[in-house]
């Protein structure tokens, strides 16, 4: 299938600074692009160069296979969610949401009909008379989402659409976005810094760090097997410590030789992961941790949230999501394992 | 003690009170004199001088004059302001600050400084002094002040709102009837209103660039040349309740919004 975007080399400069260094970027029709990163890792000037807001310094962007460089977003077939909603405030809902369509010159009855259909769609559709102001944060932003929707753009742009939303209101418009995504089979590219908010909603999940993809696939692969440290440290919590390959499939670390393959070179100096919920206590026939001295256990509903300082290196802290009713408390020396097929190898 | 300040704080609160209010208090109650001098004793009430002021069609064409001046003039100054703001609210034009700086300098500039100037600019250009040097003049004085208002009410979530139009079709041109100016609405009210306060007071620049023609303020001080009177009181209580007009209808109006 040939992608619906293509991102060629894409670098962008501010003055000195670099946003992005030679990004490049394929995103197939029908799916959930979700970009993740920190705030200053590039992720929303890539949006704003898709929406055509700005033309990168170097580089090429093809929309359905058209050079889209340079076009104004007037004329992509793009639209954006602003991350304010950026509602007129002087119209009402209705005329928001038919905005676009008066702009491409469609008739007050039709646009009318068409800003009804999609407002019902978002779930609104008792909001067609009223203004913004009137609504709540949570119905602003499906106004913006139909308002962007009603137009039907090939590619329907996010900026952090869900950053002005309690956790709740969050979680639950989550669901509906990528309901919504599905029924109207729209490419959504969505950013974020939130990394559960990525993990729920993307079919390709792309991680930036410092104006580069430090790692892009699908979201489980991303979590599972993250291509790098920092992709490893921003998609969830994990214990790194550094390791050394000392031969073929054999790594020194602090907890001992630990029998894993890794394609690095013996001798180099490599880092290693753990997921929290990947270490245990008291099961002597995995592969052991030592004793470590816990120093915090945070009650958290369905796990508990330990951290420890392993005895053998104070420097290094454990990280661990036990089960609601393990028996352990601050101050206890506890032994900790872990399955070596869980231990993630990290080369760079 | 406590009674002592309590009386204390109400005198002064008087006396400020006074102090702002008497004269206009005094203005318009010796406007309803019965006799000839706008002096004590108080001998009204009568509405003879208000009938003498609407009878002098000098005082009363004056009184068209000065409100076409007012409405033509800060109509331009709220559309120039306007896109004088938008421009340096939008683009990233060459040495921004001191252009800003430079548009709102005729604020800090006297109106006599300002009416000398045109006067003899126009002397040497050939314009003729009249109710058009007069209301450019006005245009001089309140730009300034509309842009700084407009100016400060352009700010990056107006400016996402203008990016979002865009997206969804809008040409330049639809952005700003369409969306920049009924967003701004009250601001672009507040300047105009101002404006028009401000026009309908000015007497130095009209004095100095009217000739034949000429606005309210002007006609005024004519008449005082020929020695006190109540029909001048008269003709100062419209112009009084001229301008509490604009202010009641400006704040009518800005501040239904600004609620809102």
């Amino acid at each position: 299938m040939t992608p619906l975007v293509q991102v060629k080399s894409v670098s962008q400069k501010f003055g000195t600074m670099c946003a992005l260094d030679d990004v490049s970027l394929d995103i197939a029709p029908r799916s959930y692009t979700v970009l993740l990163g920190p705030s200053g890792s590039g992720k929303t000037t890539l949006l704003s160069i898709l929406g055509g807001f700005l033309v990168p310094t170097s580089g090429q962007v093809l929309i359905e296979g058209h050079d889209c460089t340079g076009m104004p977003p007037a004329k992509r077939p793009t639209t954006t969610v602003f991350q304010d909603y950026a509602l007129f405030p002087h119209m009402t809902v209705g005329a928001n949401v038919g905005f676009g369509l008066r702009m491409r010159g469609v008739a007050a009855a039709e646009r009318d009909k068409r800003a009804q259909e999609v407002l019902k769609l978002v779930g609104l559709p008792e909001a067609f008379g009223k203004k913004p102001h009137q609504l709540s944060g949570g119905q602003r932003q499906r106004v913006a989402l139909a308002r962007a929707l009603v137009v039907e753009p090939s590619v329907l742009l996010l900026d952090e659409p869900l950053g002005a939303l309690d956790l709740k209101l969050r979680r639950q418009m989550q669901e509906e976005l990528k309901a919504i995504q599905k029924r109207v089979g729209t490419a959504f590219v969505h950013v974020t810094h939130d990394q559960e908010e990525a993990m729920a909603l993307a079919d390709h999940c792309v991680v930036m760090s410092n104006g580069r993809i430090e790692d892009e696939g699908p979201a489980e692969r991303v979590y599972s097997k993250p291509a790098s440290r920092f992709s490893a440290t921003f998609m969830g919590e994990s214990t790194i410590f550094p390791g050394r390959v000392i031969g073929s499939g054999e790594i020194e670390t602090v907890f001992g030789r630990w029998q894993l393959a890794s394609d690095a070179k013996p001798g180099s100096e490599i880092v290693l992961a753990l997921r929290p919920e990947h270490v245990v206590i008291d099961q002597k026939q995995l592969l052991p941790l030592g004793e470590a001295r816990v120093s915090d256990v945070v009650f958290q509903g369905s796990f508990k949230r330990v951290t420890a300082s392993l005895a053998k290196d104070e420097s290094l802290t454990l990280l661990a999501r036990l089960p609601a009713d393990a028996a352990v408390q601050a101050g206890d020396m506890v032994h900790f394992a872990c399955d070596p097929k869980h231990v993630l190898v990290l080369t760079r | 003690m406590r009674s002592a300040i309590r009386l204390a704080t109400v005198i002064y609160a008087v006396l400020i009170y006074g102090f702002i209010f008497l004269p206009v208090v005094t203005l318009v109650l010796f406007s309803f004199q019965a006799t000839s001098f706008p002096i004590p004793p108080f001998s009204g009430p009568s509405l003879r001088w208000y009938q003498a002021v609407l009878g002098d069609t000098r005082l009363t064409s004056a009184l068209l004059n000065s409100l076409l001046v007012a409405v033509i003039s800060s109509a331009v100054a709220t559309l120039l302001g306007f896109l004088a703001a938008w421009g340096f609210a939008r683009f990233r034009l060459p040495a921004s600050a001191l252009m800003r700086g430079l548009i709102t300098l005729p604020l800090t500039v006297s109106y006599l400084i300002i009416g000398m100037g045109l006067l003899v600019l126009f002397n040497s250009i050939g314009f003729p002094k009249s109710l058009s040097a007069a209301g450019i003049g006005h245009v001089v004085i309140n730009l300034p002040l509309c842009f700084a208002i407009l100016y400060s009410q352009m700010g990056e979530h107006q400016a996402n709102i203008e990016r979002a139009a865009r997206d969804l079709g809008a040409k330049e041109w639809q952005v700003l009837t369409l969306v920049t100016a009924p967003m701004l609405w009250p601001a672009l009210f507040a300047s105009f209103f101002l404006s028009m306060t401000f026009s309908w007071d000015e007497f130095v620049i009209s004095f100095l660039l009217t000739r034949f023609e000429t606005t309210l303020p002007v006609e005024i001080w004519n008449l005082l040349r020929s020695g006190l009177n109540p029909k001048t009181n008269a003709v100062g209580s419209l112009v009084f309740l001229v301008s509490i007009a604009f202010v009641l209808l400006f704040e009518l109006v800005f501040f239904r919004k600004s609620r809102s």
